[in-house]
């Protein structure tokens, strides 16, 4: 089997055998969070793993994705799940109109151009009260689905049906990007992450192909912050903050950016961290500060391709 | 004009604070091509230790120097056990590495300190001085004295001292800086000390002005980050003026455009400019080598 059917496979098989383990409806609501990062950290696979560029900017994304879903159904009364499709679309549009200049930089310079491009989006979210009424937050309305699933007789509490519908998401989002991998953008894509040069000289158009990957996380994004949204029925402008781009990377790179799998066990981690740490609630952030630390010192290519190496190594 | 000058010298003395950030950054990404997003952090512990210090009722003299003292000692422990042995590790990597350092220092302090505001007295009393109309707090001085006195310092360190041409050395081409001889160990060393040391002043010279607390750190580093790419980074000048024009434009846009906005302008300047000049005010163009 291939790579990609055995992943799919296996986040299909996460998303399904999982709650039969869960003690309480609470596991559900972790789930389903841990669900909708890792799509949204499928999207920075997207552009830090096959396409090599550096985001800190994506949590600003997420926010108009979100807040899309307070919004337009209130202003424009569009349906949520239509008004996540057009966050998607407007967090598509922002990404292609500022990717254009932002994406011939390289390295630091690609990192505070796209960490301006967020602090702006959620500086925007908090100060513009009149409209998202400012940093204390602002509700979503419900999405609706699960009355018709109650209606056409499959009874299952909301917590339920947001891990299911976030794993469905995933597993959708995780096939999108792993079909891209072996397309010929794909492959383009990695040859360009490689080497700029080299690709540029096998007739690669660069600057295309990385507005491209970048446009295409900004969506994986921007519909993550919706699904957020929704289950959540709240948002605030912390959504788009520093500090969730910071999250979204570091998930990303913790698990092992090369592949899809990697940075979802990524999303898992740190989404489950903190859940874990109240207990040490006061050490919580100096735990998470070294777990970034160390993952990066010993183990560069992020966790689970190293450990894949190291069992591969015994095996010899 | 007498209200244009009053947001003249709120900038300037925001954007000496900016600069000193900057020149931290500026040492450290010199000699190890690393953005040390832990920088803010030295701020933060320049200002907590000088409180605690003083607090515990030594002079504020003493306590600001016991406060460089340890912040400078922390910039080593943090190149020695987090950046060393990651050399050679992608941009990424080190960005989270120093992210995760910054969150851990911050968690230290929470614990070790407290979550209070704090400050302590001005150097020199807080009547205002007269300019033009406009009043300045003697204490800015002492900022923007901070500033300029670093930025010579360096300069003369960076030019004239055999310590720093080497430091110099190490940044052009550090291999060949260890095929003539140079320690480059004891040059990161040495970087991560001064950065760490010249942030502390920072946060002695800021507290009586701004407040200090565990959680200033991450901005300060943004903005020094922001303020050393505007000037072009790892150039110390670039840093200097970098430094000063983002806090001008910070209190100007707060002055006539918006106060809640203040923070934005940093960063649309920061995009306009690497859109027109990717490499900064006074940055050199980069070229890829194949």
């Amino acid at each position: 089997m291939t790579t990609k059917r055995v992943t799919l496979l296996i986040l299909a098989i996460i998303v399904i055998a999982s709650p039969f383990f869960f003690p309480s409806n609470f596991y559900y609501r972790v789930g389903s969070l841990i669900f909708v990062n890792g799509l949204a950290v499928t999207g920075m696979v997207i552009l830090i793993g096959y396409a090599g560029q550096i985001s800190l900017g994506h949590a600003g994304f997420a926010g108009i994705g979100g807040y899309a879903c307070a919004l337009a159904p209130v202003h424009l009364g569009l349906h949520p799940g239509l008004a996540a499709i057009l966050g998607a679309a407007i967090s598509g549009a922002l990404a292609w109109a500022v990717g254009r200049p932002i994406l011939r930089l390289k390295g630091y310079y690609l990192a505070v151009a796209t960490l301006g491009l967020g602090i702006l989006v959620s500086m925007v979210l908090a100060n513009e009260a009149w409209l998202t009424r400012g940093p204390d937050g602002i509700e979503v309305p419900d999405l609706g689905l699960n009355d018709v699933l109650e209606f056409v007789g499959i009874d299952i509490s909301n917590a339920q049906f947001w891990y299911f519908f976030s794993g469905l998401a995933l597993v959708i989002g995780a096939w999108i990007a792993l079909n891209l991998y072996d397309s010929p953008t794909g492959r383009a894509l990695r040859a360009l992450h490689g080497s700029e040069i080299a690709a540029r000289t096998v007739g690669i158009d660069v600057a295309r192909l990385k507005l491209q990957a970048f446009v295409i996380s900004a969506v994986y994004a921007s519909i993550a912050g919706s699904l957020l949204a929704l289950q959540n029925k709240f948002i605030t402008p912390e959504v788009a903050g520093f500090m969730h781009s910071i999250e979204m990377v570091t998930m990303a790179v913790l698990g092992g950016v090369g592949s899809v799998l990697g940075a979802f066990f990524g999303a898992a981690i740190l989404t489950t961290l903190p859940q874990v740490l109240t207990v040490f609630q006061e050490y919580e952030q100096i735990l998470l500060g070294l777990v970034m630390m160390l993952c990066m010192i010993f183990m560069r290519e992020g966790l689970l391709p190293s450990i894949l190496r190291a069992l591969r190594g015994k095996d010899k | 004009m007498a209200e244009l000058m009053q947001f003249l010298l709120s900038g300037v003395t925001v954007g000496a604070v900016y600069a000193l950030v900057a020149l931290g950054f500026t040492i450290i990404y010199n000699a190890s091509d690393v953005v040390n997003f832990a920088q803010g952090e030295f701020v933060m512990l320049g200002g907590m230790i000088t409180v605690f210090a003083h607090m515990a009722g030594l002079p504020i003299p003493l306590a600001a120097l016991i406060a460089i003292a340890g912040t400078a000692a922390m910039g080593v422990a943090l190149n020695k056990l987090a950046i060393e042995p990651a050399r050679g590790a992608p941009v990424v990597s080190l960005i989270i590495i120093t992210i995760g350092a910054s969150i851990f220092i911050q968690g230290v302090a929470q614990l070790v300190f407290d979550k209070q505001l704090h400050r302590f007295p001005a150097f020199s009393g807080d009547t205002p001085i007269s300019i033009f109309g406009a009043t300045i707090l003697p204490q800015s001085l002492w900022v923007l004295a901070g500033a300029i006195v670093v930025f010579v310092g360096l300069w003369a360190f960076f030019t004239k001292t055999l310590t720093g041409r080497a430091v110099l050395a190490t940044s052009n081409n550090r291999l060949a800086a260890q095929l003539v001889g140079i320690n480059t160990n004891w040059v990161m060393t040495l970087s991560f000390a001064l950065s760490a040391a010249i942030g502390a002043l920072a946060g002695v010279l800021v507290t009586p002005i701004t407040n200090i607390s565990y959680g200033v750190g991450i901005a300060y580093a943004l903005k020094g980050f922001a303020a050393a790419m505007l000037g072009g980074m790892g150039v110390p000048l670039g840093a200097l003026v970098g430094g000063i024009l983002l806090g001008l434009i910070e209190a100007l846009t707060a002055g006539y455009l918006s106060s809640v906005y203040k923070d934005a302008a940093a960063f649309v300047v920061i995009l306009i400019v690497l859109f027109v000049m990717p490499s900064g005010i006074f940055g050199r163009k980069s070229t890829d080598r194949v």
